[in-house]
């Protein structure tokens, strides 16, 4: 086994042609083949590499789906999110453990089967959903569950791509289309009418439709587009496919469903920054998209519309790349997606200088999302007018919109800037909320009297994340669980978001076991600004929000949780003396001390 | 011919700046303390401790890596930052197990004089109490992770001054930790006792074997003047 280790690692590190910023694929590879990326071979990797052992021990600890211990043949990572919750998680989880005979955390002894608790995997819509290796299934029951472990086991824990199992099925769910995703699209046309103009022209084009970043910030595209063009250097044009917000699943709708579109809407990026390489940066939970995907490039390699010369247009040589992440949610931040793609731990930078300026490779990059470069293709399509009368004066077009939780008609939904939240509420079948997170827990826990409130750049701004919260779900241990993902997602990198992170959740622990006093939520209030205040990049910056805009928006739901005694100590005294109380038989009192 | 300065505004008083330089160091060089810890003038930055944010026309930033720009109105020295800038020395305090009676740094470490000079008795915050691991395998530097504030120092300085790469991190969130360039152990690194690396370190976390208290405590760089004083002397 060593030795089939070390020669695969020579043929990959061969293969990438010894560039440092491969690293990421080669780990991925190990891991894949072996289910570990152990000392020797981190060791080997590097040596091969030329770079410190150390860059790969971080890289290797950094992103949750590699790991340097031994994991099972076969991974099974039970979505966890709040809305898997929801819907049956616990049974679930808790039938597999049962069938397996080990707890969420272990593999089973004859090491055939790990089992494990993943972030949001874009399956909020079919929940409780989990990764099978890269195999997803959704809408478990726990009846479901023998027939999947004995499918793992007759196939020896080898799964691959193949629909084993009951379940291994994703649905669309597009419950309402629309002009921009759901409209007839024939391949070329946009990118033909885009090339007839000069890349200048282009972008004046999308200034004119006032298209702005979908990922939720709503910066100009037209803007940044131009900044790109106009910095020195070599050009790239970045498509942020990481959708790791809780709640969102719409890019996996684009991804599998309107590929085309995308990949239309990349190649005209490039070509309006001046770009010759594009790349799309795909979340570790969307590899079983990967084989579809490469199939639409290849198709538009055929058809002349990626690669030398594109569209017969002598001069402008354009291609498209996919990286492959690895289960980070903080790479959907711009810069930290840059920082993985050359390879390297997903720590944001700090901006200025900003990505357009110098980011893949120190080069101006334009980081986009991918709804973004879709819309981009319709306007060339259909002109800068026609996409600007859609929407809003601030929000033109429309939006794609992932919603689910406890409502009815759950999916996906593209609906024009400036739908309110009622509407919205109306048309999934969620009326009964008693509230609804937008733009999942680094947005607004938005209460019944702001449901009048419209879903735009001006109003309530969205990547696309809708959890509908229904009337007898406990709103606070919800916050706890969001809180708790930004602590684990947390990069590490900076002070506020690293420790902030955690002690935000031992606060709201301490007020969910009813030991909270007034004081404590002052002090809740306190420690969340100083989060969102002091932080580095937008994780940090927001990771406070599910506690801040609920201690705002339903202030009474945490009156409701405290004690009314003037201060109880974070600090759990009898606690701290059971080991004592253990060994010497005297049990502790509080008593004793006074 | 010298390049024509920039002029900003640091708690209202105007600041000649050259162009390019980051905010952190023209307020130095006019003699205005900006309160850091990651940063050291001999090395790159690197953005950890946000110690040194500053309200740069009512934004936070941070002033160790943004360049001056014409027409800044920057805030430093409020009672606003001054309280969130506490905060962020109470997480690091609870974040680790810091022993500042009986340490060897103590009167030498920027982290507890900094506590000092932003007036902090005791972090607001509830211990964590992590367990850490300490590295004693190399003959004449040791690292105490307990003390380990992440800062990077020793890993910018043994990267960009002695060319080597013997430390980085490993982990992300609260479980971030500092990691060497051997799967053993320090001893097993490049690391010597000569390299510049042992001497950046702001806490008693990386450390030189056998020199610990060679100064007696109350004599050391802290226990005589608050930190900054260095900077703020150069205005008088």
């Amino acid at each position: 086994m060593a030795g089939e280790s070390s020669l695969l690692i020579s043929k990959l590190v061969e293969d990438y042609k010894r560039d440092e910023s491969r690293l990421l694929d080669i780990v991925r590879e190990v891991q894949a083949a072996y289910g570990a990326i152990c000392e020797d071979s981190i060791d080997q990797i590097a040596r091969e590499l030329g770079i410190p052992r150390v860059r790969v021990a971080d890289m290797v600890s950094f992103y949750s789906f590699l790991s340097r211990t031994p994991k099972g043949k076969c991974v099974i990572r039970l979505c966890n999110d709040v809305v898997d919750k929801m819907h049956g998680l616990e049974e679930v989880a808790r039938t597999f453990e049962k069938a397996l005979g080990i707890r969420v955390g272990e593999t089973t002894p004859d090491g055939l089967i790990s089992l494990e608790y993943t972030p949001c995997i874009g399956m909020s819509d079919q929940a409780p959903a989990a990764l099978i290796g890269s195999l997803v299934v959704t809408s478990l029951k726990p009846a479901d569950v023998p027939g999947i472990l004995q499918a793992i086991r007759r196939e020896e824990g080898k799964i691959g791509q193949r629909g084993l199992f009951p379940n291994a099925e994703v649905r669309q769910n597009l419950r309402q289309g629309g002009p921009v995703f759901s409209a007839p699209f024939e391949s070329g046309v946009a990118l033909r009418k885009a090339l007839n103009m000069s890349p200048e022209q282009v972008i004046e084009e999308i200034t004119q439709s006032r298209l702005r970043g979908r990922g939720g910030a709503g910066f100009p595209t037209g803007m940044k587009w131009s900044f790109c063009r106009k910095a020195k250097g070599e050009h790239y044009l970045i498509c942020n496919g990481d959708e790791g917000e809780p709640g969102t699943f719409k890019d996996r709708y684009i991804l599998a469903e309107t590929a085309d579109l995308l990949f239309e809407g990349m190649t005209i990026g490039g070509y309006a920054i001046g770009a010759r390489e594009g790349f799309l940066y795909l979340r570790g939970e969307y590899e079983y998209l990967w084989a579809h995907l490469e199939q639409a490039l290849a198709r538009r390699r055929r058809l002349g519309l990626l690669g030398r010369n594109v569209c017969g247009r002598e001069g402008f040589d354009f291609d498209i790349r996919i990286q492959l992440g690895a289960g980070a949610y903080i790479c959907g931040e711009e810069s930290a997606l840059i920082e993985s793609l050359e390879g390297k731990r997903g720590a944001p930078r700090d901006r200025p200088p900003y990505p357009v300026q110098k980011g893949y490779r120190n080069q101006p990059s334009s980081v986009n999302n991918l709804e973004t470069v879709c819309c981009a293709a319709r306007i060339l399509e259909k002109g800068a007018e026609w996409f600007a009368a859609l929407g809003t004066r601030e929000s033109s077009g429309t939006k794609l919109l992932s919603v689910s939780g406890d409502c009815r008609q759950e999916g996906v939904y593209e609906l024009e800037y400036g739908v309110t939240i009622h509407k919205l509420l109306e048309l999934v079948d969620g009326c009964e909320a008693q509230a609804v997170q937008v733009g999942g827990p680094s947005g607004v826990c938005v209460a019944p009297k702001d449901f009048g409130r419209k879903i735009s750049f001006e109003d309530i701004p969205t990547g696309g994340s809708v959890i509908v919260i229904g009337p007898k779900r406990d709103l606070l241990a919800i916050v706890k669980d969001f809180t708790e993902f930004f602590a684990e997602e947390s990069c590490g990198w900076c002070v506020p978001c690293r420790v902030g992170a955690t002690l935000l959740v031992k606060k709201l622990d301490k007020i969910l076991e009813g030991r909270g006093t007034a004081a404590d939520l002052e002090e809740l209030k306190e420690l969340g600004n100083t989060v969102k205040l002091m932080s580095r990049c937008g994780l940090g910056q927001t990771a406070a929000n599910p506690a801040l805009t609920t201690l705002q928006n339903f202030p009474d739901l945490y009156k409701k949780r405290i004690n009314a005694e003037p201060f109880i100590p974070a600090f759990d005294l009898p606690g701290a003396f059971s080991e004592f109380a253990a060994v010497t038989g005297r049990k502790f009192k509080l008593e004793d001390e006074q | 011919m010298s390049q024509e300065k920039v002029s900003i505004i640091i708690d209202g008083e105007e600041v000649g700046a050259a162009p390019g330089q980051t905010i952190l160091l023209a307020a130095s060089e006019a003699g205005i303390y900006i309160p850091h810890l990651c940063y050291h003038k001999d090395l790159s930055p690197g953005g950890h401790c946000r110690l040194c944010t500053v309200k740069v026309n009512g934004k936070p930033t941070n002033a160790c890596t943004m360049e001056v720009g014409r027409g800044m109105v920057i805030e430093n020295d409020t009672e606003e930052l001054n309280l969130q800038r506490r905060h962020l020395i109470e997480m690091l305090f609870v974040e680790g197990n810091h022993i500042c009676p009986y340490c060897e740094k103590s009167g030498n470490c920027e982290l507890q004089a900094l506590s000092y000079r932003l007036g902090m008795l005791a972090p607001g915050y509830p211990y964590l109490f992590p367990r850490k691991e300490l590295d004693a395998s190399h003959p004449d530097v040791y690292i105490d992770r307990n003390r380990c504030i992440l800062c990077g120092r020793c890993v910018r300085s043994s990267r960009e001054k002695d060319g080597k790469c013997v430390f980085g991190f490993e982990g992300r969130g609260i479980k971030t930790r500092l990691a060497v360039n051997s799967a053993r152990g320090l001893s097993e690194t490049e690391m010597t006792a000569a390299d510049r690396a042992a001497s950046y370190c702001p806490t008693g976390s990386l450390m030189l074997k056998r020199v610990g208290f060679k100064m007696p405590v109350g004599t050391r760089l802290y226990d005589r003047k608050p930190i900054g004083s260095d900077i703020e002397e150069k205005r008088e």
